[in-house]
């Protein structure tokens, strides 16, 4: 085979970081003017690797060889001399500065007096818009543009930098169908210059109209590379989902009861529309959906933290008026957030006082003081009861590892003696012993009688738990099916990429 | 420092000057307390000493003897002292909770909610006096400033009861709770239940209401207000909530903490008048000592975790 047939060959990488294996020995190989997909699921590994190459993460071991030579370690403004450029699927731009500033952003023009020279940097930057036809004053601020032309300019930039790999990820998740058709265009023209582009979607009919090769990821590692022609749909989800639904999740059987929660016609002003579903008590409802369906955003309206456009929420029969979080925990509502970071944790406070947070009113004596012994004698009770590994309850909880960190949130709002929880992504980035405790834990409290909602991205994990399953795709519901044997995740996938829709 | 200053100068130990210094940080140490609230929220509040100034001069235009010559309310009866205190606080908290408003609702960042707020109240206590101070108060008032068995200063016992409650409401009421849940992660505390907006107008309005509990120890001590009155002395409380190790990015800090910070300045600033250092040089030290004291605090709490 001749050597100069690939710009790219990533040989067996592996990428580990503390507690976790991301990567455990992947390849990529790429072709000079190859539009080249990267598929696998959330958690494959994909972004970890693109983040390898890119020079953001340092591979922990494995060879690239790039341009016909193998690299060592290498940052990412080394990688941009090289040639390589890594459009990020959260676009950072400098928002109140000009596009040409943005383009060429740390490396400016300059006169001979040292000064950035304005007028070269109008003109380069004019040159390098017209390569993509794109037809904007290099002046105008990047925050008058749209998603779509702020990606555009990111490519511009890459072009800039004379790059001759292209990483994209996920580039259409915010587009609206004539920005990608326009997209297309772009990636095409550049692959007519030789360019390789390496390109990240969940989208199986973007993936069929405008890539060359396929190679799929699973679990953090390579599953095989396709042309992606002679690789039917059927067999590519196959690829990506392919394992057994492992014994990880002891699902006890329980006996449902009555209605608990009844969600009608829920629609928000952007995320979701005409969302309707019903869950009973000791009943667990898994969402499953891809990333950006609009899963974590039909709770959270439920919960209070987004605000809803129309639909009615009941509880037992009786209609509900939840604005705020304060007002769902006092209906007996419960919710563990899908950034533990973002909405969880109250990083440098102890975990006495995150447990706590939810619940003061009820340790309050008669002129409003906290009664601290009680509430630290209850608070003990939940470490010992779902095993939190915590030195003290004065611990810091950001010293704490990320499965304990999820279990003080548990034991937060188990506290709150809830009758319906949303659980969103509850064990995301937890290592496997805790992960099923926590699934224990959940079955468990579905066994008190409990209502549960839980959403999660790992589709095993919605099988294994899960009494019912409602799919989403693009904010809709697609499918609410009976979980049995007969299900399979090929047909879950199917509803959620879109492709099929069951009658709702 | 307390030990190196005793024995550089014994007159430093003796009672009058401890009683001495802790009068002297009563004024800003009062004013650091609800610092500390605000600073743990992940706040700041820069109006206090404007505010102890516009309120201080409304308490003691109503609390001038008879034989005041400008008399603001020539018609005014000589009231019990309680009314001017209770506009002193009320006008305090009313300034704070208008703060604390602006930020809940309209999210605009504290510094400048409170940048305004500092401006606008000097500008009102300036508007009310004419720019004149208001004196000749009336002897109940002034006791304020004096001392009870001859020997402990009221400043001292005004400042250690508000540090007691305030102590008790930051660990131990829902409210105390919440301040340091808002400062540790505002979508968490959302998440939570608490009720964030409401909370923060109680943050700015205690901490207002504590400057204007300043301004009547203020006004005991001095005998009037004038409207230029405590100007800085916002910083000076910061500087103390800050020395005693609270967090500016939230979270973190003790009332106990802005307690020690204020006696630190305090003690700092008499030990090197006795010492008989230049008062132009004091100003350098003090700022030096500012700066050291919290990357000395930063070192302990980095190597603690």
């Amino acid at each position: 085979m001749d050597e100069e047939k690939y710009l790219l060959e990533m040989d067996n990488i592996v990428k580990t970081f503390p507690g976790v294996k991301a990567l455990k020995g992947v390849n990529l190989k790429v072709k000079h003017g190859e539009i080249h997909a990267l598929m696998g699921e959330n958690g494959a590994g994909k972004s970890t690797l693109m983040k390898c190459l890119a020079g953001i993460h340092p591979p922990t071991s494995g060879t690239i060889i790039y341009d016909g030579k193998k690299q060592g370690q290498y940052t990412t403004a080394q990688a941009l001399q090289m040639g390589i450029s890594m459009i990020h699927q959260e676009l950072s731009p400098i928002l109140h500065r000009s596009i040409m500033e943005n383009i060429w952003l740390g490396r400016e023009p300059r006169n001979k007096f040292g000064l950035i020279d304005h007028q070269k940097m109008y003109v380069d930057s004019i040159e390098v818009l017209k390569e993509i036809d794109i037809n904007e004053d290099p002046k105008t601020h990047m925050v008058e543009l749209t998603v779509a032309k702020m990606q555009m300019i990111e490519i511009a930039k890459a072009i800039s930098y004379d790059s001759k790999l292209i990483i994209m990820d996920e580039p259409t998740s915010a587009l609206t169908e004539k920005e990608i058709k326009q997209l297309f265009g772009i990636m095409r023209r550049l692959k007519a210059q030789g360019k390789s582009i390496i390109y990240i979607s969940h989208k199986l009919d973007e993936i069929y109209e405008v890539t060359d090769r396929v190679t799929v990821y699973r679990d953090g590692e390579y599953i095989g590379a396709e042309d992606t022609k002679d690789l039917p749909e059927d067999k590519m989800i196959k690829m990506m989902v392919g394992r057994e639904v492992s014994e990880l999740f002891p699902k006890t059987p329980c006996s449902i009861g009555d209605l608990m929660l009844e969600v009608e016609n829920l629609s928000h002003r952007k995320f979701f529309k005409d969302v309707s579903f019903n869950v009973r008590k000791g009943e667990i409802l898994g969402i499953a959906g891809l990333v950006g369906s609009g899963r974590t955003e039909v709770i959270e309206s439920i919960f209070g933290i987004k605000q809803k456009l129309s639909g009615t929420v009941k509880i037992e029969g009786k209609e509900v008026d939840i604005k705020t979080p304060e007002d769902a925990i006092s209906n007996h509502l419960a919710i563990l957030t899908e950034d533990r970071r973002m909405s969880g944790i109250f990083p440098m406070l102890s975990v006495r006082l995150n447990m706590a947070i939810a619940n003061i009113p009820k340790y309050l004596n008669g002129v409003g003081l906290i009664r601290n012994r009680e509430l630290i004698r209850e608070c003990n009770e939940y470490v010992k009861k779902i095993q939190v590994k915590t030195p003290s309850l004065m611990q810091k909880v950001e010293n704490l590892s990320g499965g304990n960190q999820q279990k003080v949130l548990v034991a937060r709002w188990l506290m709150t003696n809830p009758d319906i929880l949303f659980l969103d992504e509850p064990t995301r980035g937890i290592d496997v012993g805790t992960k099923s405790e926590i699934h224990r834990l959940i079955s468990q409290l579905a066994g008190e009688g409990k209502s549960i909602v839980m959403v999660s991205s790992e589709l095993p994990e919605v099988m294994g738990m899960s009494d019912r399953i409602m799919v989403m795709h693009e904010g809709r519901v697609t499918a609410i099916v009976d979980n049995s044997e007969d299900l399979t995740q090929e047909e879950l996938m199917s509803y959620a990429t879109g492709t099929v829709a069951a009658d709702v | 420092m307390i030990i190196g200053l005793s024995i550089a100068q014994p007159a430093f130990l003796s009672s009058h000057n401890i009683f001495n210094v802790l009068t002297q940080s009563a004024i800003f140490g009062i004013m650091a307390l609800g610092l500390t609230f605000v600073i743990i929220s992940k706040g700041i509040d820069l109006s206090v000493g404007s505010v102890l100034a516009f309120s201080g001069v409304i308490a003691s235009s109503l609390g001038q003897s008879a034989e005041a010559t400008s008399k603001y309310f020539p018609n005014l009866p000589i009231m019990p002292v309680l009314v001017p205190i209770l506009a002193a606080l009320i006008v305090g908290a009313l300034c704070g909770g208008l703060s604390g408003f602006l930020i809940a609702k309209t999210r605009i960042p504290a510094f400048i909610a409170t940048l305004g707020m500092m401006t606008v109240a000097r500008g009102m206590a300036l508007i009310y006096t004419d720019g004149k101070p208001v004196s000749t108060l009336i002897p109940s008032f002034t006791a304020i400033g004096g001392k009870v068995f001859g020997v402990i200063p009221i400043p001292v016992i005004i400042y250690f009861v508000m540090i007691i409650i305030s102590t008790i409401l930051l660990s131990n009421t829902r409210f105390g709770k919440n301040v340091y849940a808002i400062g540790g992660n505002i979508n968490a505390a959302e998440v939570s239940g608490v009720n964030v907006k409401r909370n923060l107008i109680m943050i700015y309005a205690y901490s207002g209401l504590l400057a204007g509990l300043a301004a009547v120890v203020f006004a005991g001590r001095v005998g009037s207000v004038h409207p230029g009155a405590a100007t800085g002395y916002e910083l000076t409380a910061i500087a103390s909530t800050t020395i005693g190790g609270t967090s500016h990015s939230g979270g973190i800090g003790t009332i106990w903490g802005a307690f020690v910070g204020a006696l630190v300045l305090a003690v700092l600033r008499n030990g090197l008048t006795l010492l008989g250092v230049d008062a132009y040089w004091q100003q350098v030290v003090e700022g030096v000592i500012i700066v050291v004291a919290v990357i000395i605090d930063m070192r302990k709490n980095a190597k603690k975790d």
